[in-house]
Protein backbone atom coordinates (compact mmCIF):
# COMPACT_ATOMS: atom_id res chain seq x y z
CA UNK A 1 0.00 0.00 0.00
CA UNK A 2 1.06 3.54 -0.71
CA UNK A 3 1.55 5.75 2.32
CA UNK A 4 1.26 9.48 2.09
CA UNK A 5 3.04 11.63 4.69
CA UNK A 6 2.34 15.37 4.84
CA UNK A 7 5.26 17.28 6.37
CA UNK A 8 5.37 20.90 7.50
CA UNK A 9 8.30 23.29 7.64
CA UNK A 10 8.27 25.07 11.00
CA UNK A 11 10.50 27.15 13.25
CA UNK A 12 12.97 24.74 14.85
CA UNK A 13 11.86 23.17 18.13
CA UNK A 14 14.77 24.69 20.06
CA UNK A 15 14.09 28.30 19.12
CA UNK A 16 11.78 30.41 21.25
CA UNK A 17 9.23 32.18 19.07
CA UNK A 18 8.93 35.94 19.45
CA UNK A 19 6.44 38.39 17.98
CA UNK A 20 7.70 40.82 15.33
CA UNK A 21 8.10 44.34 16.65
CA UNK A 22 4.92 45.50 14.88
CA UNK A 23 2.90 42.51 16.12
CA UNK A 24 2.04 41.45 12.57
CA UNK A 25 3.37 37.93 12.98
CA UNK A 26 6.09 35.78 14.48
CA UNK A 27 9.71 36.63 13.70
CA UNK A 28 11.08 33.92 11.39
CA UNK A 29 13.70 35.69 9.29
CA UNK A 30 17.18 34.25 9.61
CA UNK A 31 16.03 31.57 12.05
CA UNK A 32 16.54 27.83 11.67
CA UNK A 33 13.56 25.98 10.20
CA UNK A 34 13.00 22.24 10.53
CA UNK A 35 10.48 19.52 9.87
CA UNK A 36 7.63 19.59 12.39
CA UNK A 37 8.68 17.02 15.05
CA UNK A 38 5.32 15.23 15.01
CA UNK A 39 5.70 14.83 11.23
CA UNK A 40 9.15 13.29 11.75
CA UNK A 41 7.39 10.67 13.87
CA UNK A 42 4.89 10.14 11.04
CA UNK A 43 7.76 9.74 8.55
CA UNK A 44 9.44 7.22 10.85
CA UNK A 45 6.22 5.22 11.17
CA UNK A 46 5.85 5.12 7.39
CA UNK A 47 9.48 4.03 6.93
CA UNK A 48 9.01 1.23 9.43
CA UNK A 49 5.91 0.04 7.55
CA UNK A 50 7.98 -0.03 4.38
CA UNK A 51 10.84 -1.87 6.08
CA UNK A 52 8.31 -4.43 7.35
CA UNK A 53 7.01 -4.92 3.81
CA UNK A 54 3.62 -3.36 4.65
CA UNK A 55 4.09 -0.17 2.64
CA UNK A 56 5.12 -0.17 -0.99
CA UNK A 57 5.84 3.51 -1.53
CA UNK A 58 6.14 6.57 0.69
CA UNK A 59 5.16 9.94 -0.74
CA UNK A 60 6.06 13.04 1.25
CA UNK A 61 4.00 16.18 0.63
CA UNK A 62 4.55 19.71 1.80
CA UNK A 63 2.39 22.77 1.17
CA UNK A 64 3.99 26.20 1.41
CA UNK A 65 6.77 28.33 0.01
CA UNK A 66 9.60 27.16 -2.22
CA UNK A 67 11.73 26.71 0.91
CA UNK A 68 9.61 23.67 1.83
CA UNK A 69 11.74 21.82 -0.74
CA UNK A 70 14.34 21.58 2.02
CA UNK A 71 11.86 19.83 4.31
CA UNK A 72 10.91 17.47 1.49
CA UNK A 73 14.59 16.69 0.83
CA UNK A 74 14.87 15.78 4.50
CA UNK A 75 11.87 13.48 4.11
CA UNK A 76 13.49 11.90 1.05
CA UNK A 77 16.74 11.44 2.95
CA UNK A 78 14.86 9.76 5.78
CA UNK A 79 13.24 7.28 3.40
CA UNK A 80 10.43 8.79 1.33
CA UNK A 81 10.48 7.55 -2.29
CA UNK A 82 9.25 10.74 -3.87
CA UNK A 83 7.97 14.14 -2.87
CA UNK A 84 5.34 16.64 -3.92
CA UNK A 85 5.52 20.35 -3.14
CA UNK A 86 2.35 22.40 -3.41
CA UNK A 87 3.99 25.76 -3.76
CA UNK A 88 2.35 28.99 -2.65
CA UNK A 89 3.34 32.15 -0.83
CA UNK A 90 -0.10 32.38 0.81
CA UNK A 91 -0.12 31.70 4.54
CA UNK A 92 -1.93 28.38 4.59
CA UNK A 93 -4.43 27.41 7.25
CA UNK A 94 -5.32 23.80 8.15
CA UNK A 95 -8.55 23.75 6.12
CA UNK A 96 -6.71 24.88 2.97
CA UNK A 97 -3.98 22.28 3.52
CA UNK A 98 -6.60 19.57 4.06
CA UNK A 99 -8.25 20.52 0.77
CA UNK A 100 -4.93 20.40 -1.10
CA UNK A 101 -4.12 17.04 0.45
CA UNK A 102 -7.55 15.70 -0.46
CA UNK A 103 -6.93 16.35 -4.16
CA UNK A 104 -3.54 14.66 -3.94
CA UNK A 105 -5.03 11.69 -2.09
CA UNK A 106 -7.61 11.26 -4.85
CA UNK A 107 -4.79 11.33 -7.40
CA UNK A 108 -2.37 9.06 -5.55
CA UNK A 109 -4.89 6.67 -3.92
CA UNK A 110 -2.83 5.83 -0.82
CA UNK A 111 -4.02 3.20 1.65
CA UNK A 112 -2.93 5.37 4.54
CA UNK A 113 -2.17 9.00 5.28
CA UNK A 114 -0.07 9.47 8.37
CA UNK A 115 0.75 12.91 9.75
CA UNK A 116 1.71 14.68 12.95
CA UNK A 117 -1.11 15.40 15.40
CA UNK A 118 -0.27 19.09 15.32
CA UNK A 119 2.34 21.48 14.01
CA UNK A 120 4.41 23.16 16.68
CA UNK A 121 3.97 26.61 15.12
CA UNK A 122 0.20 27.16 14.97
CA UNK A 123 -0.65 24.30 17.38
CA UNK A 124 -3.96 23.91 15.55
CA UNK A 125 -4.32 20.12 15.70
CA UNK A 126 -6.78 20.07 12.78
CA UNK A 127 -5.32 19.05 9.44
CA UNK A 128 -5.45 15.25 9.78
CA UNK A 129 -9.01 15.24 11.11
CA UNK A 130 -10.14 17.69 8.42
CA UNK A 131 -8.58 15.60 5.68
CA UNK A 132 -10.28 12.46 6.99
CA UNK A 133 -13.64 14.26 7.09
CA UNK A 134 -13.29 15.67 3.57
CA UNK A 135 -12.49 12.18 2.27
CA UNK A 136 -15.20 10.49 4.35
CA UNK A 137 -12.47 8.31 5.84
CA UNK A 138 -11.90 6.89 9.29
CA UNK A 139 -9.41 8.66 11.50
CA UNK A 140 -7.28 7.70 14.47
CA UNK A 141 -5.65 10.66 16.15
CA UNK A 142 -2.88 10.81 18.77
CA UNK A 143 -1.63 7.32 17.92
CA UNK A 144 0.89 5.68 20.22
CA UNK A 145 0.77 2.27 18.51
CA UNK A 146 -0.34 1.18 15.03
CA UNK A 147 -0.90 -2.34 13.70
CA UNK A 148 -1.64 -2.40 10.00
CA UNK A 149 -3.81 -5.11 8.51
CA UNK A 150 -4.84 -5.41 4.88
CA UNK A 151 -8.18 -3.65 5.15
CA UNK A 152 -8.22 -2.51 8.78
CA UNK A 153 -5.76 -1.00 11.19
CA UNK A 154 -5.77 -1.21 14.93
CA UNK A 155 -4.56 1.97 16.57
CA UNK A 156 -3.95 2.62 20.24
CA UNK A 157 -4.49 6.25 21.05
CA UNK A 158 -4.05 8.48 24.02
CA UNK A 159 -7.26 9.76 25.58
CA UNK A 160 -7.98 11.53 28.84
CA UNK A 161 -7.40 9.07 31.64
CA UNK A 162 -5.89 6.25 29.65
CA UNK A 163 -5.62 4.54 26.29
CA UNK A 164 -8.15 3.24 23.83
CA UNK A 165 -7.64 0.96 20.87
CA UNK A 166 -9.67 1.57 17.74
CA UNK A 167 -10.19 -0.74 14.84
CA UNK A 168 -10.55 1.47 11.77
CA UNK A 169 -11.25 0.72 8.14
CA UNK A 170 -8.58 1.50 5.58
CA UNK A 171 -7.90 3.79 3.85
CA UNK A 172 -7.63 6.10 6.85
CA UNK A 173 -5.85 9.08 8.31
CA UNK A 174 -3.71 8.48 11.38
CA UNK A 175 -2.10 11.29 13.38
CA UNK A 176 0.93 10.63 15.53
CA UNK A 177 1.62 11.35 19.16
CA UNK A 178 5.07 11.66 20.71
CA UNK A 179 5.31 8.12 21.97
CA UNK A 180 4.69 6.31 18.70
CA UNK A 181 8.39 5.95 17.92
CA UNK A 182 11.76 7.62 18.05
CA UNK A 183 12.61 9.05 14.63
CA UNK A 184 15.94 8.23 13.04
CA UNK A 185 18.43 10.74 11.68
CA UNK A 186 19.19 10.97 7.99
CA UNK A 187 22.63 9.54 7.15
CA UNK A 188 25.03 11.37 4.87
CA UNK A 189 24.82 8.79 2.02
CA UNK A 190 21.02 9.00 2.20
CA UNK A 191 21.13 12.81 2.13
CA UNK A 192 23.21 12.54 -1.07
CA UNK A 193 20.84 9.97 -2.57
CA UNK A 194 17.84 12.14 -1.69
CA UNK A 195 19.04 14.80 -4.09
CA UNK A 196 18.31 12.47 -6.99
CA UNK A 197 14.85 11.38 -5.86
CA UNK A 198 11.86 12.90 -7.70
CA UNK A 199 10.31 16.08 -6.35
CA UNK A 200 7.25 17.32 -8.20
CA UNK A 201 6.09 20.91 -7.82
CA UNK A 202 2.45 21.92 -8.21
CA UNK A 203 0.43 24.98 -7.28
CA UNK A 204 -2.96 25.24 -5.51
CA UNK A 205 -4.37 26.41 -8.87
CA UNK A 206 -3.10 23.21 -10.53
CA UNK A 207 -5.12 21.30 -7.93
CA UNK A 208 -8.16 23.57 -8.29
CA UNK A 209 -8.13 24.59 -4.63
CA UNK A 210 -8.89 28.06 -3.28
CA UNK A 211 -6.52 28.57 -0.36
CA UNK A 212 -7.71 32.03 0.69
CA UNK A 213 -7.54 32.44 4.47
CA UNK A 214 -10.81 32.44 6.39
CA UNK A 215 -9.17 33.68 9.56
CA UNK A 216 -7.48 37.03 9.66
CA UNK A 217 -4.54 37.35 11.99
CA UNK A 218 -5.05 40.68 13.77
CA UNK A 219 -1.95 40.63 15.93
CA UNK A 220 0.49 38.49 17.83
CA UNK A 221 1.84 39.44 21.22
CA UNK A 222 3.77 38.07 24.16
CA UNK A 223 1.44 36.30 26.61
CA UNK A 224 0.84 38.00 29.96
CA UNK A 225 4.02 37.48 31.96
CA UNK A 226 3.93 35.68 35.24
CA UNK A 227 5.95 37.36 37.97
CA UNK A 228 8.40 35.12 39.76
CA UNK A 229 8.02 35.01 43.52
CA UNK A 230 10.45 34.40 46.31
CA UNK A 231 12.79 31.65 47.44
CA UNK A 232 12.05 30.10 50.77
CA UNK A 233 14.75 28.62 52.96
CA UNK A 234 13.14 25.45 54.21
CA UNK A 235 10.04 23.32 54.39
CA UNK A 236 8.75 25.11 57.47
CA UNK A 237 8.87 28.48 55.74
CA UNK A 238 7.23 27.01 52.63
CA UNK A 239 4.36 25.59 54.67
CA UNK A 240 3.94 28.88 56.51
CA UNK A 241 3.68 30.77 53.22
CA UNK A 242 1.24 28.28 51.70
CA UNK A 243 -0.98 28.37 54.79
CA UNK A 244 -0.86 31.99 55.80
CA UNK A 245 0.08 33.99 52.73
CA UNK A 246 -1.27 32.06 49.72
CA UNK A 247 -3.93 30.28 51.81
CA UNK A 248 -3.98 27.26 49.51
CA UNK A 249 -3.56 24.51 52.12
CA UNK B 1 -26.52 34.59 18.38
CA UNK B 2 -27.16 31.04 19.51
CA UNK B 3 -24.28 28.94 20.76
CA UNK B 4 -24.01 25.17 20.96
CA UNK B 5 -21.65 23.89 23.63
CA UNK B 6 -20.82 20.19 23.51
CA UNK B 7 -20.61 18.74 27.01
CA UNK B 8 -17.69 16.68 28.23
CA UNK B 9 -18.79 13.75 30.39
CA UNK B 10 -18.23 10.06 31.07
CA UNK B 11 -21.92 9.01 30.77
CA UNK B 12 -22.26 9.37 34.54
CA UNK B 13 -20.89 12.75 35.47
CA UNK B 14 -20.42 16.00 33.70
CA UNK B 15 -16.73 16.90 33.60
CA UNK B 16 -15.67 20.25 35.02
CA UNK B 17 -14.33 21.37 31.64
CA UNK B 18 -17.93 21.78 30.45
CA UNK B 19 -18.61 24.59 32.92
CA UNK B 20 -15.46 26.40 31.77
CA UNK B 21 -16.50 26.13 28.13
CA UNK B 22 -19.93 27.48 29.09
CA UNK B 23 -18.13 30.50 30.56
CA UNK B 24 -16.43 31.09 27.20
CA UNK B 25 -19.88 30.84 25.56
CA UNK B 26 -21.20 33.46 27.99
CA UNK B 27 -18.32 35.73 27.09
CA UNK B 28 -19.43 35.49 23.46
CA UNK B 29 -23.02 36.20 24.48
CA UNK B 30 -26.40 35.00 23.26
CA UNK B 31 -28.54 31.94 23.93
CA UNK B 32 -26.61 28.85 24.99
CA UNK B 33 -27.59 25.25 24.29
CA UNK B 34 -25.69 22.28 25.70
CA UNK B 35 -25.42 18.98 23.86
CA UNK B 36 -25.01 15.87 26.01
CA UNK B 37 -24.19 13.00 23.66
CA UNK B 38 -23.37 9.50 24.81
CA UNK B 39 -24.74 6.17 25.93
CA UNK B 40 -27.20 5.97 28.84
CA UNK B 41 -26.36 9.52 29.78
CA UNK B 42 -29.83 10.90 30.52
CA UNK B 43 -28.83 11.54 34.15
CA UNK B 44 -25.95 13.73 32.96
CA UNK B 45 -28.35 15.74 30.81
CA UNK B 46 -30.79 16.05 33.69
CA UNK B 47 -28.11 17.43 36.02
CA UNK B 48 -26.87 19.77 33.28
CA UNK B 49 -30.25 21.53 33.21
CA UNK B 50 -29.28 23.30 36.42
CA UNK B 51 -26.07 24.79 35.03
CA UNK B 52 -26.03 28.54 35.09
CA UNK B 53 -26.75 30.20 31.76
CA UNK B 54 -27.91 27.16 29.78
CA UNK B 55 -31.23 27.67 27.98
CA UNK B 56 -31.66 24.22 26.53
CA UNK B 57 -30.04 20.83 27.03
CA UNK B 58 -30.03 18.55 24.00
CA UNK B 59 -29.73 14.86 24.75
CA UNK B 60 -28.51 12.38 22.13
CA UNK B 61 -28.26 8.78 23.30
CA UNK B 62 -26.94 5.90 21.26
CA UNK B 63 -24.67 2.90 21.74
CA UNK B 64 -22.78 4.14 18.73
CA UNK B 65 -21.81 7.36 20.46
CA UNK B 66 -19.95 5.49 23.12
CA UNK B 67 -18.01 2.97 21.13
CA UNK B 68 -17.67 4.62 17.74
CA UNK B 69 -15.07 7.23 17.15
CA UNK B 70 -14.91 10.82 16.06
CA UNK B 71 -16.81 10.14 12.84
CA UNK B 72 -20.22 9.62 14.48
CA UNK B 73 -19.76 12.41 17.00
CA UNK B 74 -18.84 14.83 14.22
CA UNK B 75 -21.88 13.76 12.18
CA UNK B 76 -24.18 14.39 15.16
CA UNK B 77 -22.80 17.87 15.80
CA UNK B 78 -22.90 18.59 12.09
CA UNK B 79 -26.60 17.66 11.97
CA UNK B 80 -27.31 20.37 14.56
CA UNK B 81 -24.76 22.94 13.44
CA UNK B 82 -26.90 24.98 11.04
CA UNK B 83 -29.05 26.22 13.93
CA UNK B 84 -26.13 27.95 15.58
CA UNK B 85 -23.70 30.83 15.14
CA UNK B 86 -21.02 29.24 17.31
CA UNK B 87 -20.04 25.64 18.12
CA UNK B 88 -17.86 25.22 21.20
CA UNK B 89 -16.14 22.24 22.79
CA UNK B 90 -13.29 21.84 25.24
CA UNK B 91 -9.84 21.53 23.68
CA UNK B 92 -9.57 18.12 25.36
CA UNK B 93 -8.48 14.84 23.81
CA UNK B 94 -12.11 14.39 22.82
CA UNK B 95 -12.94 17.85 21.45
CA UNK B 96 -9.65 18.03 19.56
CA UNK B 97 -10.47 14.69 17.99
CA UNK B 98 -13.86 15.32 16.38
CA UNK B 99 -14.31 19.09 16.18
CA UNK B 100 -12.03 19.64 13.15
CA UNK B 101 -14.18 17.13 11.22
CA UNK B 102 -17.21 19.31 11.91
CA UNK B 103 -15.36 22.42 10.75
CA UNK B 104 -14.15 20.77 7.55
CA UNK B 105 -17.61 19.46 6.68
CA UNK B 106 -19.09 22.93 7.28
CA UNK B 107 -16.24 24.35 5.19
CA UNK B 108 -15.19 26.74 7.95
CA UNK B 109 -11.88 27.39 9.67
CA UNK B 110 -11.67 26.12 13.23
CA UNK B 111 -10.27 28.38 15.92
CA UNK B 112 -8.42 26.01 18.26
CA UNK B 113 -7.76 26.32 21.96
CA UNK B 114 -8.96 29.88 22.63
CA UNK B 115 -7.92 31.56 25.88
CA UNK B 116 -9.82 34.83 25.41
CA UNK B 117 -12.96 36.06 23.70
CA UNK B 118 -12.16 39.51 22.30
CA UNK B 119 -15.47 39.85 20.43
CA UNK B 120 -18.06 37.35 19.15
CA UNK B 121 -15.93 36.95 16.00
CA UNK B 122 -12.48 37.62 17.45
CA UNK B 123 -10.52 35.29 19.68
CA UNK B 124 -7.07 34.97 21.20
CA UNK B 125 -5.21 31.68 21.24
CA UNK B 126 -1.71 30.56 22.18
CA UNK B 127 0.63 29.44 19.40
CA UNK B 128 4.24 28.22 19.45
CA UNK B 129 3.74 26.26 22.68
CA UNK B 130 2.31 29.31 24.36
CA UNK B 131 5.34 31.53 23.65
CA UNK B 132 3.11 33.83 21.63
CA UNK B 133 -0.58 34.67 21.67
CA UNK B 134 -2.36 35.30 18.39
CA UNK B 135 -5.58 37.26 18.02
CA UNK B 136 -7.65 36.10 15.05
CA UNK B 137 -10.82 37.30 13.40
CA UNK B 138 -13.18 34.74 11.87
CA UNK B 139 -15.28 35.63 8.86
CA UNK B 140 -17.14 32.32 8.80
CA UNK B 141 -20.92 32.26 9.32
CA UNK B 142 -20.58 29.47 11.89
CA UNK B 143 -17.64 29.82 14.23
CA UNK B 144 -16.16 26.45 15.21
CA UNK B 145 -14.11 26.80 18.36
CA UNK B 146 -12.29 24.68 20.90
CA UNK B 147 -11.70 26.26 24.28
CA UNK B 148 -8.80 25.98 26.70
CA UNK B 149 -10.93 25.25 29.75
CA UNK B 150 -8.48 26.55 32.32
CA UNK B 151 -8.48 30.01 30.77
CA UNK B 152 -12.12 30.63 31.71
CA UNK B 153 -13.66 30.74 35.18
CA UNK B 154 -16.33 28.00 35.44
CA UNK B 155 -20.03 28.93 35.49
CA UNK B 156 -22.04 27.98 38.57
CA UNK B 157 -23.37 24.43 38.86
CA UNK B 158 -26.77 25.67 39.92
CA UNK B 159 -29.17 28.46 39.15
CA UNK B 160 -30.28 27.37 35.69
CA UNK B 161 -33.48 25.67 34.65
CA UNK B 162 -32.92 24.63 31.06
CA UNK B 163 -35.51 22.77 29.04
CA UNK B 164 -34.56 19.31 27.83
CA UNK B 165 -34.91 18.15 24.24
CA UNK B 166 -33.99 14.81 22.73
CA UNK B 167 -32.19 14.72 19.42
CA UNK B 168 -31.35 11.78 17.18
CA UNK B 169 -27.82 10.46 17.08
CA UNK B 170 -26.27 10.06 13.65
CA UNK B 171 -26.14 6.49 12.31
CA UNK B 172 -22.99 4.43 12.69
CA UNK B 173 -20.58 5.14 9.84
CA UNK B 174 -18.95 1.74 10.31
CA UNK B 175 -15.58 3.41 9.83
CA UNK B 176 -14.25 2.90 13.29
CA UNK B 177 -15.02 1.14 16.54
CA UNK B 178 -13.36 0.87 19.91
CA UNK B 179 -12.04 -2.59 20.63
CA UNK B 180 -10.24 -1.92 23.88
CA UNK B 181 -10.35 0.68 26.62
CA UNK B 182 -7.70 0.87 29.33
CA UNK B 183 -8.49 3.60 31.81
CA UNK B 184 -5.92 4.20 34.48
CA UNK B 185 -7.25 2.95 37.74
CA UNK B 186 -6.99 6.00 39.86
CA UNK B 187 -8.66 7.14 43.01
CA UNK B 188 -6.99 10.50 42.58
CA UNK B 189 -8.70 13.60 41.27
CA UNK B 190 -8.51 14.16 37.54
CA UNK B 191 -5.40 16.05 36.50
CA UNK B 192 -7.20 18.77 34.58
CA UNK B 193 -9.75 19.59 37.27
CA UNK B 194 -7.80 18.91 40.49
CA UNK B 195 -7.43 21.72 43.03
CA UNK B 196 -3.88 20.64 43.79
CA UNK B 197 -1.38 19.05 41.38
CA UNK B 198 1.93 17.47 42.37
CA UNK B 199 4.16 17.10 39.33
CA UNK B 200 7.51 15.37 38.95
CA UNK B 201 10.34 15.73 36.47
CA UNK B 202 13.52 14.01 35.48
CA UNK B 203 15.01 15.03 38.82
CA UNK B 204 13.12 12.15 40.40
CA UNK B 205 15.52 9.77 38.66
CA UNK B 206 13.35 6.65 38.40
CA UNK B 207 9.78 5.36 38.31
CA UNK B 208 10.28 3.91 41.79
CA UNK B 209 11.38 7.18 43.31
CA UNK B 210 8.64 9.05 41.46
CA UNK B 211 5.98 6.99 43.18
CA UNK B 212 7.79 6.60 46.50
CA UNK B 213 8.29 10.35 46.91
CA UNK B 214 5.34 11.94 45.16
CA UNK B 215 2.44 9.59 45.89
CA UNK B 216 2.52 10.12 49.68
CA UNK B 217 2.66 13.89 49.12
CA UNK B 218 -0.24 13.75 46.66
CA UNK B 219 -2.20 11.56 49.11
CA UNK B 220 -1.77 14.12 51.87
CA UNK B 221 -2.92 16.97 49.64
CA UNK B 222 -5.63 15.00 47.79
CA UNK B 223 -3.76 16.05 44.69
CA UNK B 224 -3.60 14.80 41.13
CA UNK B 225 -0.21 13.57 39.91
CA UNK B 226 1.40 15.12 36.86
CA UNK B 227 4.78 14.96 35.17
CA UNK B 228 7.05 16.77 32.78
CA UNK B 229 7.65 15.42 29.31
CA UNK B 230 11.15 14.41 30.40
CA UNK B 231 9.71 12.22 33.15
CA UNK B 232 7.23 10.65 30.75
CA UNK B 233 9.90 10.07 28.11
CA UNK B 234 12.09 8.46 30.76
CA UNK B 235 9.27 6.02 31.48
CA UNK B 236 8.63 7.07 35.09
CA UNK B 237 4.89 7.49 34.50
CA UNK B 238 2.32 6.92 31.72
CA UNK B 239 1.81 9.46 28.94
CA UNK B 240 -1.41 10.91 30.24
CA UNK B 241 0.43 12.33 33.25
CA UNK B 242 2.19 14.80 30.98
CA UNK B 243 1.59 18.46 31.71
CA UNK B 244 2.61 20.78 28.90
CA UNK B 245 1.68 22.26 25.57
CA UNK B 246 1.50 18.84 23.95
CA UNK B 247 0.03 17.19 27.04
CA UNK B 248 -2.48 18.44 29.57
CA UNK B 249 -3.05 22.11 30.33
CA UNK B 250 -3.72 22.58 34.03
CA UNK B 251 -4.48 25.57 36.25
CA UNK B 252 -4.99 24.32 39.82
CA UNK B 253 -4.99 26.48 42.95
CA UNK B 254 -1.66 24.91 43.91
CA UNK B 255 0.91 23.36 41.56
CA UNK B 256 3.96 21.75 43.13
CA UNK B 257 6.76 21.11 40.63
CA UNK B 258 9.33 18.64 41.96
CA UNK B 259 12.59 18.09 40.09
CA UNK B 260 11.24 19.91 37.03
CA UNK B 261 13.62 22.32 35.32
CA UNK B 262 10.88 24.28 33.55
CA UNK B 263 11.14 23.87 29.77
CA UNK B 264 8.91 26.26 27.78
CA UNK B 265 6.86 23.25 26.75
CA UNK B 266 6.09 22.43 30.39
CA UNK B 267 5.53 26.01 31.51
CA UNK B 268 2.93 26.41 28.77
CA UNK B 269 0.91 23.70 30.47
CA UNK B 270 0.93 25.00 34.05
CA UNK B 271 1.80 28.65 34.31
CA UNK B 272 -1.84 29.67 34.67
CA UNK B 273 -1.89 27.90 38.07
CA UNK B 274 -2.83 30.18 40.95
CA UNK B 275 0.13 29.34 43.18
CA UNK B 276 3.24 27.56 41.94
CA UNK B 277 5.80 25.90 44.20
CA UNK B 278 9.09 24.69 42.74
CA UNK B 279 11.46 22.29 44.45
CA UNK B 280 14.72 21.86 42.58
CA UNK B 281 18.39 21.49 43.44
CA UNK B 282 19.48 23.86 40.66
CA UNK B 283 18.98 27.47 41.81
CA UNK B 284 19.11 28.64 38.18
CA UNK B 285 16.35 26.32 36.91
CA UNK B 286 13.86 28.30 34.76
CA UNK B 287 10.98 26.94 36.84
CA UNK B 288 11.95 29.38 39.60
CA UNK B 289 11.17 32.31 37.29
CA UNK B 290 7.48 31.42 37.37
CA UNK B 291 7.26 29.96 40.88
CA UNK B 292 5.65 31.94 43.68
CA UNK B 293 7.65 29.93 46.19
CA UNK B 294 10.92 28.28 45.27
CA UNK B 295 12.82 25.91 47.48
CA UNK B 296 16.35 25.07 46.41
CA UNK B 297 17.29 21.69 47.78
CA UNK B 298 17.58 17.94 47.40
CA UNK B 299 14.12 16.63 46.62
CA UNK B 300 14.97 13.36 48.36
CA UNK B 301 15.03 15.24 51.65
CA UNK B 302 12.65 18.11 50.97
CA UNK B 303 9.69 16.07 49.71
CA UNK B 304 9.51 13.58 52.60
CA UNK B 305 9.96 16.46 55.05
CA UNK B 306 7.11 18.35 53.40
CA UNK B 307 4.90 15.25 53.37
CA UNK B 308 5.42 14.53 57.02
CA UNK B 309 4.92 18.16 58.01
CA UNK B 310 1.51 18.34 56.32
Amino acid sequence: MKVLVPVKRVLDYNIKARPKADGSGVELSGLKMSMNPFDEIAMEAAIRFKEAGQASEIIAISCGTQACQETLRTALALGADRAILVETDEALQPLAVAKLLKVLVLREQPGLVICGKQAIDDDANQTGQMLAALLGWAQATFASRIELGSDRASVTREIDGGLETLSITLPAVITTDLRLNEPRYATLPNIMKAKKKPLETLTPADLGVDVTSRLTLLKVAEPPARQGGIKVNDVAELLDKLKNEAKVI
Amino acid sequence: MTILVVAEHDNQHLKAATRHVLAAAQAIGGEIHLLVAGQHCAAVAESARALSGVGCVLLAESDVLDSAGAECMADLVLSLARNYTHLLAAASASGKNWMPRVAALLDVAQVSDIVRVDAPDTFTRPIYAGSVWATVHSEDAIKVITVRATAFEAVAETGGSARLEKVDAAPDTGLSRRIHLALNDSSRPELESARVVVSGGRGLGSAERFSALLEPLADKLNAALGASRAAVDSGYVPNDYQVGQTGKIVAPDLYIAVGISGAIQHLAGMKASRVIVAINKDPDAPIFAVADYGLVGDLNQVVPALTSAL
